[in-house]
């Protein structure tokens, strides 16, 4: 966890939690052992990793995101590309990879980016 | 001006019309002997709509105390009954009351748990519980356990509190014997009790929150911290709570009675019904000149330790009497809290043990004065066996 972990006096009673929508905080890429790793030369912007992805950790990029794929690239503005991962929320679950039509993601042990 | 009158009663009808006086926003509850007229009356008065409670019939009582953590969550003042196998099977639900912070208060109709199965009284079902994070408070009669539940609304309400409740009286020997108590008006019970005002209500829904959400190592000892530390404050809210239900009654409440104690040299230890048996045991004595005494346990959980030297120090002698035992344990429960209480003290009375009346065994006059007389021995250093037993057969 980034953050210092709060003593007993600091936090609400019960186990409570009292900010709402606080989930997006709680970063769950910390518990990540495969990290995915996309190849733009296979993509070709079908999303269905996007729709997929239980943490909403791929990104949507428009037609200058540099991450984006090379085939069937989407003119429109700021959809409809694939734009990276969001690796503070990608726990690594690997239903991306799994699902590719073209085999454009493959999971890599995180050790291999130490 | 409060208004008090005299009624005959019994000890699951004075709860039930304890509960009536609050009025409860909701009760969930399920029927199980010696409980059951307690429900039996309640249910009467919501028929009969002297109350304004949603009285929901479950289906067991792990459904029953978990309609009241969801309905004390959503905000509402909620109250449930109970007894022995009924508790057992609410027992993870009622660790996850305490540990959620909702001030639900049960009566706890005192009952030996199975097996065999038996349904009269002893404590082993309530002492069960004395590690779920429940505050505990005893009651000798029905008036008594009119009187805790109508104070213990008001302690596990109190914000810097937060904790439920149980209120316990002995199956059959209270619950459902007919005695003279003294009830107040309605009016006094209902301002005393006051409006609740609920923290983190689920239904506030301009202030979202979420309930039992996951606790790993990460917090989970940090939330049980804040549970020791709410039972600290419960010392002192309990303590405001029992001089100002004094106020009304004129009555004085303590932790723990002290009959005849001041320079009683034997005394007996003992909770809810054996404690008013061993009174007429104590006149009696004394009648003859012998300094015996008795100190009654009101408040079981929080353990107020240093009350319970300064009230027994002076003593020679100290029978400690469990309605419950601990299996391969030192003694019963009782014992061992109160024992430990002393290891510090330089100056201490000789202190023994003796579990009696599991399963509704009668605890008589005749094994009082008998256990008062072997106080005696224990008294001149001739300790023997600390832990005893009376009333079983060899």
């Amino acid at each position: 966890m980034p953050e210092k972990p709060k003593g007993w006096k600091e936090i609400p009673i019960g186990g409570k939690i009292i900010e709402p929508g606080n989930s997006t905080k709680y970063r769950t890429g910390d518990w990540r052992t495969f990290r995915p790793i996309h190849d733009k030369e296979k993509c070709i912007n079908c999303m269905i990793c996007w729709m997929l992805c239980p943490d909403s950790a791929i990104k949507a990029g428009g037609p200058d995101c540099p991450e984006k794929g090379a085939k069937g690239a989407s003119d429109k503005p700021s959809t409809c590309n694939f734009g990276g991962f969001d690796l503070e929320h990608c726990k690594g679950c690997g239903l991306c990879a799994a699902n590719c039509p073209t085999k454009a993601i493959t999971m890599k042990q995180e050790k291999e980016f130490d | 001006m409060v208004q008090k009158t005299k009624q005959a009663r019994t000890g699951a009808e004075c709860s039930a019309e304890a509960m009536r006086q609050i009025n409860p926003d909701v009760v969930a509850a399920y029927p199980i002997t010696p409980q059951t007229p307690i429900m039996h009356a309640f249910s009467q008065y919501v028929a009969d709509g002297k109350v304004d409670t949603e009285f929901i019939t479950v289906e067991s009582e792990h459904s029953a105390m978990s309609a009241c953590v969801g309905s004390s969550a959503a905000g509402a003042r909620t109250m449930t009954a109970t007894s022995a196998n009924g508790l057992a099977l609410m027992w993870e639900v009622v660790y996850i009351a305490a540990s959620t912070r909702l001030p639900i208060v049960m009566n706890v109709v005192n009952r030996a748990l199975s097996g065999p199965i038996n349904i009269h009284c002893d404590h082993s079902d309530s002492m069960g519980c004395r590690d779920t994070g429940w505050i505990q408070l005893y009651s000798e009669n029905g008036e008594e356990a009119y009187e805790n539940t109508l104070m213990a609304v008001r302690i596990a309400e109190d914000p810097n509190v937060l904790l439920p409740v149980m209120v316990c009286q002995d199956g059959f020997i209270t619950s459902h014997s007919v005695e003279t108590v003294e009830l107040i008006d309605d009016e006094s019970a209902r301002g005393f009790v006051g409006e609740y005002h609920p923290k983190d209500a689920l239904l506030d829904t301009d202030k979202p929150v979420t309930y039992g959400p996951l606790d790993l190592f990460d917090y989970y000892f940090e939330h049980k911290m804040q549970q020791i530390d709410a039972m600290e404050h419960a010392k002192d809210a309990i303590r405001k709570v029992f001089d100002e239900f004094g106020q009304l009654t004129g009555k004085k409440y303590d932790f723990f009675e002290g009959y005849l104690l001041e320079d009683a040299e034997r005394v007996i230890v003992c909770a809810n019904s054996s404690a008013g048996t061993t009174k007429v045991v104590v006149d009696e004595l004394r009648a003859k000149g012998e300094k015996v005494g008795l100190l009654k346990p009101r408040v079981f959980r929080p353990f107020l330790a240093e009350q319970v030297v300064e009230k027994l120090k002076h003593a020679k002698s100290v029978a400690i009497l469990d309605r419950a035992a601990s299996f391969g344990g030192h003694g019963g429960p009782f014992f061992n809290e109160f024992r430990s209480a002393f290891h510090e003290e330089k100056e201490k009375p000789a202190i023994i043990n003796y579990i009696y009346g599991l399963g509704g065994r009668e605890l008589d006059l005749a094994q009082l004065r008998a256990i008062f007389e072997e106080l005696k021995a224990v008294a001149s250093g001739d300790v023997g066996h600390n832990v005893r037993y009376s009333g079983v057969r060899e």
